[in-house]
């Protein structure tokens, strides 16, 4: 009989802890399988962020690094001035990568540096209790917007893939959805993509992750994925911002 | 090999290439900067990376990377700077992760100036970051010294997988004086069977974290470094006595106070007063066991310090009480002089002061 699908190598047999309709465990399992697919096991490195997904380096069976919170660019790039010829990924969320690591993530990207960083938006701050993140929907009710995020009071949502777009050390930026089963697919055609691009040696880059959060959205598992459908996407568009000039073959 | 005049700051960027350091990491800032540019021109001559980071917060946590990597690295900052690292070395010693991490004192608080000062030792050696973690720290006293220690900086950062701090001050940085550089072996980094480097086939897992989300995990990795900084402070406490065999009144000085201090030994024991010096080269480990065999004949204590009173306090504690403990000091980017010292020491000799 021919086996079709498998648990991913790189992926341990650990339960997730996450909570149910989390779409972490989605992200996670398209990380092993690309390492499988690439057969770059041995050369993979991740580094885990602070916050809900930071025990990432109990799932992913590769040699792993647990970084400050938002800081993860910085130690990737340590990794990778000393083992230039691994792959070495951050796996970060939004509070960790685009609030307090903001710094970190634009300055590896305006230096090119070649590591690629896993953005897990899901529009709020989790572990910590479902606080405003700097990609907090306007109008979104979260534990320190009660009234809903006002951009008066609170700012305007920030767009990583589009700020980072300029920086001429970006190689290679997009923005992908967890929602349904064909942006997974497409999901996981990026993050191959950007270790492609990673490994040979273009420069900074970035696969943005649309993910649900049930928990702190106050939504159940289904309505989590219509909402991120129906309000993430807008404010947050689809597709690649940056690619090489030359088109990675994957 | 023949002598050569260096600067502070750039014997400790040679010292490290000598020492097998590789890669470095940093933001500028003064009175240190001459390091970075040293290392600038010196790593790309070795093979090793020099990288400038966005910030001091940044430079730490590369530190990091390459350090769980295997590599020899280090990074250097002075007061404002070293404070922006210190999260950076509190994940470092959590992780283990051997590195070397240079503070070449300014004076403070906040922006201070950039005058030398040793108002920093509160945070080098009680902590600086969060959590209960401790750093070798190494207080050279002249420029052949900082060639010699960085050598021993990096081996005690393996040894001991815990971050070394070498900790001076801008007159140290900035002095040039002769030395001897040694031979030219160059060091290599030992074999890191822990550093995560890629996880081979049915190999065994490498994870370099400081997280213990159990409490009880984390009491244990608590404890289990905390017997690991009382081996360090039995094996690893080193000082330099100076004519401290008779001595009625000790001074206890480090770094470039130290050598002020020897000036006001010599002019005190011309005049007959049995006035000697110990000066701690590790200031932590501090160098208790010298203070405890000295407190029995010495009959008081006189710390001088660039700073309001720091080091004193571990001086008390290692005298316990037994003798009394004076202290003398000057800050902000002033430098003790050495009639005013020897002033202190003659009214303190007289019993003068209390």
């Amino acid at each position: 009989m021919k086996k079709i699908f498998t648990r991913p190598e790189a992926l341990t047999d650990l339960p997730f802890h996450y909570c149910p309709g989390c779409t972490h465990g989605i992200a996670h399992r398209l990380v092993a399988e690309v390492i499988d697919e690439m057969d770059i096991y041995e050369r993979a490195l991740g580094i885990a962020p602070v916050g809900c997904s930071v025990f990432i380096y109990n799932y992913l069976d590769i040699d792993m690094y647990q970084a400050a919170h938002g800081r993860a660019p910085a130690v990737g790039t340590g990794i990778k001035r000393v083992l230039p010829d691994r792959l070495v990924f951050t796996y970060q969320g939004d509070g960790d990568a685009a609030a307090i690591g903001t710094g970190e993530l634009v300055h590896a990207a305006a230096r090119g540096e070649k590591i690629t960083v896993l953005f897990i938006n899901n529009a709020v701050y989790a572990m910590t209790g479902g606080q405003m993140a700097p990609t907090t929907l306007l109008g979104q009710k979260t534990t320190t917007t009660p009234y809903g995020r006002d951009k008066d009071a609170n700012g305007l949502p920030v767009k990583v893939c589009e700020m980072l777009a300029p920086l001429d050390g970006s190689a290679y930026l997009a923005r992908v959805s967890l929602h349904n089963p064909k942006h997974i697919m497409m999901a996981k055609k990026a993050i191959r993509k950007a270790f492609e691009v990673q490994m040979r040696g273009d420069g900074f880059t970035l696969v943005e992750i649309l993910s649900s959060c049930p928990t702190n959205w106050g939504l159940p598992p289904l309505e989590a994925l219509k909402w991120l459908e129906e309000k993430m996407i807008p404010y947050y568009p689809l597709g690649e911002y940056k690619t090489p000039a030359e088109e990675v073959q994957i | 090999m023949a002598k050569v005049l260096m600067k502070g700051n750039e014997a400790i960027g040679e010292g490290a290439v000598r020492a097998g350091c590789r890669y470095f990491f940093g933001y500028p800032i003064t009175p240190q900067s001459e390091l970075p540019h040293y290392l600038a021109k010196r790593m790309p001559q070795v093979g090793g990376i020099y990288l400038q980071s966005e910030s001091e917060t940044a430079a730490a946590n590369m530190v990091f990377g390459a350090a769980g990597a295997g590599a020899r690295v280090m990074t250097s900052s002075s007061g404002p700077g070293i404070s922006l690292m210190q999260e950076g070395i509190s994940y470092l010693a959590g992780a283990e992760l051997p590195c070397v991490v240079v503070n070449m004192i300014r004076g403070g608080p906040g922006l201070g100036n950039i005058a030398p000062a040793q108002s920093d030792y509160f945070q080098a050696v009680k902590g600086g970051g969060h959590g209960d973690y401790r750093l070798i720290c190494l207080a050279p006293a002249s420029v052949q010294e900082i060639i010699d220690l960085m050598q021993d900086a990096f081996d005690l950062a393996d040894k001991y997988r815990n971050p070394v701090m070498l900790l001076a001050d801008g007159v140290l940085g900035q002095m040039m004086e002769p030395v001897d550089l040694g031979d030219e072996i160059l060091r290599q980094a030992p074999e890191k069977e822990w550093a995560a480097t890629g996880r081979k086939k049915g190999g065994p897992k490498r994870l370099i974290n400081s997280l213990y989300i159990v409490p009880e995990d984390c009491e244990q990795h608590n404890i289990r470094l905390s017997q690991k900084y009382s081996v360090i402070t039995k094996e690893e406490q080193r000082w330099e006595e100076y004519r401290l065999d008779d001595a009625k009144l000790v001074i206890v000085a480090f770094g470039t106070c130290a050598r002020i201090c020897k000036a006001v030994i010599d002019r005190a024991r011309e005049e007959g007063l049995a006035v000697g010096l110990i000066r701690p080269i590790t200031v932590w480990p501090f160098p208790n066991d010298v203070l405890s065999r000295v407190r029995e004949t010495a009959e008081q204590f006189l710390s001088v310090e660039m700073n309001m009173g720091q080091m004193v306090e571990d001086v008390r504690l290692a005298v316990e009480g037994r003798k009394p403990v004076h202290f003398y000091g000057r800050v902000g980017g002033m430098m003790p002089v050495a009639r005013d010292v020897l002033e202190e020491v003659k009214k303190l000799y007289n019993g003068g002061a209390v």
